[in-house]
């Protein structure tokens, strides 16, 4: 058994302790987010109203609510993990849209020069002029809340990004000699992007996904938070969250719970984030 | 030089007037954006009516050129809710969430900066690893859970500070360093980055080969090239501080364009909530033209290249 702890340390000896550890964090919230509805103890919506408002620990009619309960005698643990589900949904899909519309945009640009490089690239200026959290609030109030629509705000509000690094890197990339090689042989732009440069440019676009994906939990839960993003009775950590801002004096763990949980998820994503920069990007290594 | 400038204010106009055309794609995406600005009980004549009298049953190519026309001579449409210009009633909460950001910009740079010098010159070592955990906290906090937790802390229970309200420095205390973390970060991590480009030149070995000490080359070269990039960060932050406001003032009940976006989504007022959009993000593009432009001017380097 030590022999294989230790088999498994040397094989992980290159990456840093705390890469190691909040990848692990990381993983245990996904998890626990896949098995919310086979582990959570109650129903997420199932309101006890003589317990309401109780701390971690309390126990009514032989229920325990470890974590405590909101102010409609709801279950904290429960609907922590069902938020979870909700936040991670939002950001994992609205990473997946602004990363396919950036990154195609980007290699398009830098692919075809010219015209097309000119109005897209503008563009990205223009979109970019535009704080991120105010475009995503001024549209979701404009088209109404719901699941698939903050997912389409999120995404299509942060794709700049990506379109500005996929197309430096498709700059670089598109003058090797094997992307001339491949012109020369008859492959369509289609395949040559797809097929030659899209692999090349992966680490860089990889890098500014992860960044971006703890901006999307962010984004997700601060509009959640604002009452614009996830409707109740869904529970989001943002949506959590702006319940229990209002029971701060007399329920201090309707905030803390949730909070936590976005705080540990964010930090674990900032710091894989960080790692796999300075893997990529030679001139901030070992720094 | 001149011709860099007429560029870069060029850019800026195009930008402007993209802002303007995205927020006019987005208020028309419901479809009917007389529909926005009635309360949602409103009969089918008073829908109509208000239709007409706005100009919304107009072709969508005519009701763009009255809009931009219409912006033109600063009108940006009267608040359904008030009854008054919405730009006058943006304005007037305007100088509390100028407040705020100026309150927000001295945390972060009061503390970025020194956090950023004291990373890059002591690389690998206990304060540098400290401080990067620091960095990526302030990062990872969101600024409404800062702002809860801060007045839990110092409002509710050890009685410091006001939890919310404006018009004293002691209120302005906790809305101040929750807005300037993530921008505290920002400053830490560009200042570090760009020392740690600098010491890497050779005018410091110079420096240091003719006898002044490190702290010496620090303090009177490296830091003066250093501070460029960070110029161009300090402008592009006052805008994101700006945008930040809608969450924070939320938070802290701050009277200002912040929260006031907010309170007019709720009650429907959107012409108000399109004034702060676009607002804000004139003054992204103007701290970031002023950026390129302090650049050119305190750097002689890139004057050459040009």
């Amino acid at each position: 058994m030590n022999g294989r702890i230790q088999a498994f340390r040397r094989r992980t000896a290159r990456l840093p302790v705390s890469v190691i550890i909040f990848s692990t964090i990381l993983a245990l919230i996904v998890i626990l987010a896949i098995l919310a509805p086979y582990i959570a103890p109650f129903d997420p919506n199932k309101q006890a109203l003589l317990a309401r408002l109780k701390p971690p620990g309390f126990a009514y009619r032989g229920d325990t609510f470890w974590l405590g309960t909101d102010d409609l005698g709801r279950d904290l643990l429960t609907r922590t993990l069902y938020g979870a589900g909700v936040s991670l949904g939002v950001a994992v899909l609205s990473v997946v849209v602004s990363s396919l519309v950036g990154v195609s945009l980007g290699m398009l640009a830098g692919w075809f020069r010219g015209w097309t490089e000119t109005i897209i690239m503008r563009i990205v200026d223009i979109v970019m002029s535009i704080p991120a959290i105010l475009l995503a609030v001024l549209t979701v109030a404009v088209l109404g809340p719901g699941f698939l629509k903050l997912v389409l705000v999120l995404g299509l509000t942060r794709w700049p990004r990506y379109t500005r690094v996929a197309y430096a890197q498709t700059l670089q990339v598109a003058n090797l000699p094997f992307i001339k090689a491949s012109e020369l042989s008859g492959a369509g732009a289609a395949r040559i992007l797809f097929h030659h440069i899209l692999p090349n440019i992966a680490g860089p676009i990889l890098v500014v996904a992860t960044a971006e994906f703890g901006l999307m939990i962010l984004m997700e839960s601060g509009l959640s938070f604002l009452g614009l993003g996830i409707q109740p009775p869904s529970a989001s950590w943002g949506s959590i969250m702006s319940i229990g801002r209002q029971y701060i004096e007399r329920a201090w763990w309707i905030v803390l719970v949730p909070g936590a949980c976005l705080f540990l998820l964010v930090f674990s994503v900032n710091v894989l984030g960080d790692w796999l920069r300075d893997q990529l990007d030679p001139r901030s290594r070992s720094r | 030089m001149l011709q860099y400038v007429a560029q870069r204010l060029l850019q800026a106009i195009i930008a402007i007037f993209g802002v303007l055309t995205i927020v006019f794609v987005v208020m028309h995406l419901s479809g009917d954006p007389t529909l926005l600005l009635v309360p949602q009980d409103a009969s089918a004549e008073m829908i109509a009516q208000l239709r007409s009298q706005l100009g919304f049953d107009r072709p969508i190519g005519v009701q763009y050129l009255d809009y931009l026309g219409g912006l033109a001579h600063l009108d940006f449409g009267d608040s359904i809710v008030q009854r008054v210009p919405a730009l006058d009633i943006v304005l007037s909460r305007l100088p509390y969430t100028i407040q705020l950001a100026a309150g927000a910009l001295v945390v972060a740079i009061g503390l970025g900066i020194p956090a950023g010098i004291l990373m890059a010159t002591n690389r690998g070592g206990m304060i540098a690893r400290i401080l990067s955990a620091v960095v990526v906290t302030g990062q990872s906090v969101p600024t409404f859970l800062s702002g809860i937790l801060l007045i839990f802390i110092f409002g509710v229970t050890l009685r410091w500070l006001p939890t919310s309200g404006s018009g004293s420095l002691a209120a302005m205390i906790m809305p101040s360093i929750a807005l300037g973390a993530l921008s505290m970060s920002t400053f830490a991590r560009m200042t570090r980055i760009s020392i740690i480009d600098e010491l890497g030149k050779d005018y410091v070995r110079a420096g240091r080969a003719r006898g002044l000490s490190m702290a010496q080359v620090v303090v009177r070269h490296v830091l003066r090239n250093a501070s460029i990039p960070v110029i161009t960060i300090a402008a592009l932050e006052i805008g994101n501080l700006l945008a930040g406001a809608v969450i924070i003032e939320t938070v802290f009940a701050w009277p200002g364009i912040g929260q006031l976006a907010i309170q007019s989504i709720q009650s429907r007022d959107f012409l108000v909530v399109q004034v702060i959009v676009l607002l804000i993000s004139f003054v992204y593009v103007l701290t970031s033209v002023l950026a390129d432009l302090v650049y050119v001017a305190v750097d002689p380097r890139i004057r050459l290249v040009r």
